[in-house]
């Protein structure tokens, strides 16, 4: 409530509600307008029959909770690796010249090509999935941390050094309260590009988990199915980046609220 | 000294790993079933070349990516310069194109196959759609960064609308235009290559899921070393591109 009373002040809630209205009514006209095929662009009423019946079906979430499971999976392993790594990069200036150009390039590479070879690493089952997503986030979150390391103010190390405090001390309580922020942010970025990974593995070869779902309702020419799993699942993907990228301003801002 | 040995040293640990994997397979260590020699990877190279066609399917990938990436520069830099100018619209349909930025759009592609049948139509209009909102996002915050005084001067120099795009505006927002190509092409990569492998189509990704399919491992590992090669070389020199303008600019 607050916070729609705070848009409103602004006199952005106005425009946002009109906007997404419109973008509904030019949804609905196209839908049918009968100029795309039916099925492929379904009215409103239709689109929420498929929200719904997603939403109420308990193989669904089942479905829903093994995806769940092999990110977090992905992330936990992925994102530990990542951060371990770019520590590393971000304390060894020359590690970093020999090493993080080949990472900055690399990471971009489209992850999805690695997927028959993680198969053959990793078994058909959730193994493949959970390998994909881990090497997906592994590279921004390696990039972010080592940058995070690196923007630590110089004079905090100066006053750790001058207090005599040992490398572990100087890493504990200095380099990562002070890196937080923008390593959340990392993990932020490694978060979506984990879920694109597991998710399209799931689409290319698997029995079960939200990407097969898709597949099964693609086969089955379901759309309205199809566009309510991708609701479900762009909305959960907001959700968890709203949530990060507010962790990170609540950690950036942490220290500064402390000290008032 | 430094700067020369420690890109030196970079080189010379991925060779090493290469000879150490080579070893490990020769005694056992890691089952060559898995993993092919690297000398094996090596020799499949010319195959690729004389029976999978690798230069053709090199130039689909790249002729998609550029699509993409052209058709997301040009409506992205044009609906981001509309977003800056209609302070309103920009109000109204930036939390939009936020979302759009963060959601996995390339998840829908079963819907763009219906949409545009199994075609490089689909391949490029999934990429575009991927690219789109990255470039509308950071356009508009590149006009939006344009520095107040210059719009002042502008001003008490009497331009009007047009002159003050065209002199002020685009010129000083014209770094991050580049940023927005620069995402586009590596937006428009990522999906075209990601796309073409999931729906076995074309050129480069369609490869590695041809020979994968096909068991071909020493086939499969070296075309997965052509693609990290050729996008690695990409990413650099749309870096050193970008680098390059901005010390011009």
């Amino acid at each position: 409530m607050a916070a729609a009373a705070g848009l409103m002040r602004s006199g952005t809630l106005l425009p946002r509600l009109a906007a997404s209205v419109l973008l509904l009514a030019a949804w609905q006209a196209l839908a049918l307008s009968g100029l795309l095929f039916r099925d492929v662009v379904p009215p409103l009423g239709a689109l929420a029959a498929g929200l719904w019946g997603v939403l109420a079906d308990p193989g669904f979430w089942g479905n829903a909770l093994v995806t769940g499971g092999e990110l977090a999976a992905a992330l936990a392993i992925g994102g530990a690796l990542g951060i371990a790594a770019g520590l590393v990069f971000g304390a060894s200036a020359f590690i970093a010249a020999a090493l993080e150009r080949w990472m900055t390039w690399l990471a971009p590479t489209p992850k999805i090509i690695l997927f028959p070879v993680l198969i053959l690493f990793c078994g058909v089952g959730p193994g493949s999935k959970i390998a994909m997503g881990a090497v997906s986030c592994f590279f921004p979150v390696l990039l972010s941390t080592a940058a995070a390391v690196r923007g630590v103010d110089p004079v905090l190390l100066r006053v750790a050094r001058s207090f005599r405090a040992r490398a572990d001390q100087i890493l504990v309580k200095v380099y990562l309260p002070a890196a937080v922020a923008p390593m959340l942010n990392g993990v932020r970025l490694g978060f979506g590009v984990a879920l694109i990974g597991v998710l399209l593995a799931e689409t290319k070869l698997s029995n079960q988990g939200v990407g097969f779902l898709v597949m099964q309702a693609y086969a089955r020419f379901d759309m309205p199915r199809m566009y309510g799993l991708l609701i479900v699942v762009v909305c959960f993907a907001a959700a968890i980046n709203v949530a990060i990228g507010h962790a990170a301003r609540r950690a950036a801002a942490g220290p500064i609220a402390r000290e008032n | 000294m430094r700067q020369t040995a420690a890109p030196l040293l970079g080189i010379g640990l991925v060779v090493s790993l290469v000879l150490l994997l080579q070893w490990a397979i020769g005694v056992g260590l890691v089952d060559e079933y898995t993993v092919p020699r690297p000398s094996e990877i090596a020799a499949a190279l010319p195959r690729l070349v004389t029976e999978e066609h690798v230069a053709s399917r090199f130039m689909v990938t790249v002729g998609e990516t550029f699509a993409a990436g052209a058709l997301a520069t040009l409506v992205g830099t044009a609906l981001g310069a509309a977003l800056y100018r209609w302070p309103l619209m920009r109000r109204s349909f930036e939390p939009w194109v936020a979302v759009l930025a963060a959601a996995p759009l390339v998840l829908a592609y079963p819907l763009f196959l219906v949409l545009f049948g199994r075609s490089s139509l689909t391949v490029v209009v999934i990429a575009f759609a991927s690219a789109l909102p990255p470039v509308v996002l950071q356009t508009v915050t590149g006009f939006a960064a344009v520095r107040p005084v210059l719009l002042a001067v502008g001003r008490s120099l009497g331009m009007g609308r047009a002159a003050e795009f065209r002199r002020i505006l685009l010129p000083a927002a014209l770094p991050s235009v580049f940023t927005g190509l620069r995402l586009a092409l590596m937006f428009g990569l990522i999906n075209v290559v990601g796309v073409e492998f999931l729906i076995n189509l074309g050129g480069l990704g369609a490869l590695i899921n041809d020979l994968s399919e096909r068991y071909d491992l020493p086939g499969t590992w070296a075309a997965i070393g052509v693609v990290v090669l050729v996008s690695v070389c990409f990413f650099a020199t749309l870096d050193g591109g970008e680098r390059w303008l901005r010390r011009r600019g």
